[in-house]
């Protein structure tokens, strides 16, 4: 049989049972690669539940820097005989499977073409360990030792990772360096290492770090001033408010008094929570809302509210795998329409479409900004793989000279100069209309804020002019934003052709990827990352360009191609789609294999549907 | 009804310390129903702020929706206001506190707002003893859908359609109290010589305030056989005595007859006189509010005036430690930790 070979290019996959502990040794053992100078990128795939049901850890390696998922397994460490004929169905033809041999594996599991390797992890433990908890964590330890073996990682490296982990908690480190050399000695002993597949330490990282987005929006606030965070919690969002609440405690602690300068209000439900943003940002402060999918669904009111009334809004939208409760822990794009038209009545929302933790730092600051210059919900469309994953990314950086732009807001002297305030009176004619903020002036300014029709003094009106003049002139708003928002990323193939991927958020990776992978294949391919809604002119100008388009995104509905066919009221034959919903990240060689059926001069069979919603991978 | 207000104001019209009159505490002419008990409850609000001389632009008046929410325009005209989505002005009240604990929030709010809709909203405000007052214009019915039963008309009471209400009343203040208020009074739209010593007293109290206030719909529930009538609730309501508002500035002059009277004084140094207490009421005492209130229930009364105030309570933004200084007013230097902390950030990620 063949073995695999490669060099600093492989997937590795962890089946462990949820609750064990595991999370952390796999942490350690990503983040031993990345400290090895390797691109590295984790991704959890976990089940909805605290202990006992199957979870999964897949980290892909790639020196050349691919960073989305790639399709398929090369090594699969299984230490779950609950899942483990799927594990090992799941290896790559000439791949490894590691697994804790305590137990023989069940004959009916063996495959011919997969090298099997077994190291008796529980056997060890319970030799080695007396108390039960010491047993089950260390097991996971001594694999991670045993890999640093096989894969000939740099010993030392996860020792430093350890001491740092540990530091504080000293007594700690010396047990785990002790189950890392147990695992590395046994491998050592027991097979030829390193395998076919081996890592060797490189300078391909840079000056970039392992962040997961949910940490890096959190960061995004406390640098925009966010001071009034309200939520529900919810699956995958939470990480979100969780990191601004632990770097406000650190960074946003008045020196002088001990007091907070800010304030979480953990909401009795995302009605609640988005209506408590509302409320704050009416009155002046900066304030966000995080949640996903139901979340959305139930803050949709309050969304038509702060379109027609004009109150900044920031909303943090982690999507997850729909629609209902859906699969919870599991990826999907899948809010796009609903967050683009959240509420009844005639609404457009602007959304911002974040691919890596930088721009989840980045856009999340922005947010902030967009929402007080715009005077309009701004809603950020990132979702659980990008938001609950490790992500190599490019520093955050943040200039210092940099003011935020609080939009057309009123101040008592303003005031004082004018003869009549009127809040939605078009003043500049770019649609963006002045607002003031409650307690500014003693007898200027005040208005009655109210979803109501209203003129343009927001005096109570029922005048169908007059509401369709607002209406008119939200729209003319609308144009403006489209010079606000980030513009799109276009990358241009060096070969002419007429034919190219539109994609957005944490499709990026793999589609890029893929693009490589359909330029060998003869398929070159323009491309262009869509960031915000509404489209840039830009987009428009992209489209108009080539012949066809594929729009790759991970929902069923193809949400964002039916956004760009109502927006620029395209037909259907310009716009192909390439979809995955499977609630797995969109890998490289499913987009490749669904861009070649859709190929003309491709003559190949086409899969039926629901193989290809499956995500079917092709072999390399 | 009128529909124009009328510009001429009397020269002579009472001045406060700010040098306003009472006029420029009202809003725009109402456009609720003639009668509307609603309508003395603005009245009772433009008085207490108008006697408080509070600065108007330093009020900031929010609602829901219904009859009861329309009414903040009709009152404080120069004060911010904001009718926003159905039984969710708790919420906003609460984002809105957040952002400036200076101003005061004037909560306004009905039977269906508060009771059903929005009665997840209002439980949660008050629990967090968010700083606000918080009044319900009570009428048991909804009227700007024409009349429907809401959740505190009484079982048996019947509207005008003349259905008797099959179903059992909430009863706010003890909701109230069971979920932990610190301030709760009930009181009359009928009855200005109560309500506006009350509104005082919940603008003094430091935390959450309400005051559930009957005010009955002339339109659609003020027909024999409604318990939220002007005849039924002259008749069944028992007040727990009087309350008298003397704000910090005043000195008390006033003589009181004996009897059981109490003095409090409230945080901002503002005093509340009890008088004529009813014997079975201690209203600094959460149980005792609770058996009163069942109690007169029971007896078929309305039990009216202060019911229960925690005279040391501490706000959301005691509990919570915020900044005395209005979140809203921090900029960069309070708020951006800058590059250099970022640096760091970066250092520990990789």
């Amino acid at each position: 049989m063949q073995a695999l070979q490669s060099v600093n290019e492989f997937v590795i996959k962890f089946a462990n049972v949820n609750g064990t502990g595991s999370a952390s040794a796999n942490n350690l053992f990503a983040k031993a690669i990345f400290r090895m100078g390797l691109p590295v990128c984790p991704k959890n795939i976990f089940p909805s539940n605290i202990q006992g049901l199957p979870t999964w850890y897949e980290v892909r390696v790639s020196e050349r820097g691919y960073l989305g998922r790639r399709g398929g397994v090369d090594i699969m460490l299984s230490v779950n005989p609950q899942s483990m004929p799927q594990d090992i169905r799941e290896v790559e033809p000439g791949g490894y499977f590691i697994y804790d041999n305590t137990k023989p594996l069940d004959l009916r599991l063996m495959r011919n073409d997969v090298n099997i390797i077994g190291i008796p992890l529980t056997r060890m433990c319970n030799e080695e360990y007396e108390d039960p908890r010491q047993r089950q964590l260390f097991r996971n330890v001594i694999y991670v030792g045993a890999l640093a073996a096989l894969l000939d990682m740099d010993f030392a490296v996860l020792t430093g990772l350890v001491e740092d982990q540990f530091k504080g908690k000293d007594k700690l480190i010396l047990p785990n360096i002790h189950a890392l050399e147990l695992g590395y000695q046994y491998a050592q002993e027991h097979f030829d290492c390193p395998l076919g597949i081996r890592v060797r330490a490189s300078d391909k990282v840079g000056d970039n770090i392992l962040l997961d987005g949910n940490t890096a929006l959190g960061l995004g606030a406390i640098y925009g001033g966010a001071t009034v965070a309200a939520w529900y919690p919810i699956t995958p969002s939470t990480s979100v408010v969780d990191a601004f609440d632990r770097y406000a405690k650190r960074l946003r602690i008045d020196p002088g008094t001990g007091r907070k300068n800010y304030a979480i209000l953990q909401a009795e439900d995302e009605l609640a929570a988005i209506g408590m943003v509302v409320g704050a940002s009416w009155n002046g402060a900066r304030a966000f809302t995080a949640t996903s999918g139901p979340g959305l669904s139930l803050m949709s009111e309050f969304l038509g509210l702060a379109y027609f009334a004009e109150i900044p809004t920031v909303l943090f939208d982690v999507q997850r795998a729909g629609p209902s409760t859906g699969m919870p822990t599991r990826t999907q794009q899948s809010d796009v329409l609903s967050a683009a038209y959240a509420s009844h009545g005639d609404t457009k929302q602007v959304l911002l479409f974040p691919s890596t933790p930088r721009e989840c730092f980045d856009f999340g600051a922005l947010s902030f900004d967009l929402a007080e210059r715009l005077q309009t919900p701004i809603i950020l469309m990132t979702d659980l793989d990008l938001g609950m994953n490790d992500n190599m990314s490019p520093p955050l950086t943040w200039d210092d000279a940099r003011r935020y732009d609080r939009g057309k807001v009123l101040d008592a002297e303003q005031l004082e100069e004018m003869e009549r305030y009127g809040r939605y009176l078009d003043v500049d004619g770019d649609g963006i209309c002045y607002r003031t903020i409650p307690g500014t002036h003693p007898d200027k300014g005040a208005f009655f804020t109210r979803g109501t029709s209203r003129d343009e003094y927001a005096v109570y009106t029922e005048k169908g002019e007059e509401y369709e003049k607002n209406m008119h002139r939200l729209m003319a708003k609308w144009e403006t934003i489209k010079e606000w928002v980030p513009r799109p990323v276009e990358t241009q193939s060096e070969q002419g052709t007429d034919t190219a991927i539109l994609f957005y958020g944490t499709s990026e990776e793999s589609s890029m990827e893929a693009r490589d992978y359909l330029a060998e294949d003869g398929v070159p391919l323009n491309a262009m990352r869509v960031r915000a809604f509404p489209f840039n002119h830009e987009v428009a100008a992209f489209i108009a360009r080539h012949e066809r388009v594929f729009v790759i995104e991970q929902n069923r509905d193809a949400q964002l191609r039916t956004l760009l066919m109502a927006e620029f009221e395209l037909g259907p034959d310009k716009l192909k789609s390439v979809l995955c919903f499977d609630g797995n990240p969109i890998s490289a060689r499913n987009i490749r294999k669904q861009i070649l059926q859709q190929m003309p001069g491709y003559n190949v069979t086409p899969l039926r549907r629901e193989r290809v919603v499956a995500g079917a991978e092709m072999s390399s | 009804m009128s529909y124009q207000l009328p510009k001429f104001r009397h020269p002579d019209l009472p001045v406060n310390t700010l040098g306003y009159t009472r006029a420029d505490y009202e809003g725009a002419i109402s456009t609720l129903c003639a009668g509307c008990g609603h309508d003395s409850i603005s009245g009772a609000i433009v008085r207490a702020c108008h006697e408080l001389a509070l600065e108007p632009h330093r009020i900031a008046k929010l609602s829901g929706i219904g009859c009861s929410s329309k009414a903040p325009t009709y009152f404080l005209g120069k004060s911010h206001g904001f009718n926003s989505v159905h039984g969710r002005m708790p919420s906003v009240v609460s984002g809105a506190n957040m952002a400036n604990r200076d101003l005061l929030y004037l909560g306004v709010s009905g039977d269906g707002d508060t009771a059903s809709i929005g009665m997840g909203q209002f439980a949660h405000a008050v629990r967090r003893n968010l700083n606000m007052v918080y009044i319900v214009m009570n009428n048991g019915c909804y009227g700007l859908t024409k009349g429907q039963d809401s959740a505190t008309a009484d079982a048996g009471s019947a509207s005008k359609k003349g259905d008797p209400n099959p179903f059992s009343a909430i009863d706010l203040p003890g909701l109230a109290l069971q979920l932990g208020a610190t301030f709760v009074a009930r009181s009359f739209s009928g009855d200005k010589g109560q309500l506006v010593p009350l509104i005082k007293a919940a603008i003094s109290h430091r935390g959450f305030a309400l005051i559930d206030v009957i005010s009955p719909c002339v339109t659609f529930n003020n027909n024999p056989g409604s318990t939220k009538s002007y005849d039924f609730v002259r008749e069944h309501a028992e007040a727990t005595g009087t309350v008298d508002f003397v704000p910090m500035r005043e000195e008390i002059t006033a003589s009181y007859p004996a009897g059981r009277t109490q003095d409090v004084t409230l945080h901002d140094g503002s005093v509340l006189h009890l008088e004529k207490l009813a014997p079975d009421l201690d209203p600094f005492d959460r149980v005792s509010a609770m058996v009163a209130l069942q109690k007169h229930s029971a007896e078929g009364q309305i039990l009216t005036g202060l019911i229960y105030m925690d005279k040391d309570s501490r706000d959301l933004h005691d509990v919570m430690e915020t900044s005395r200084r209005p979140l809203n007013s921090l900029t960069e230097e309070d708020l951006c930790p800058g590059d250099k902390v970022l640096a760091n950030i970066n250092a520990s990620l990789r």
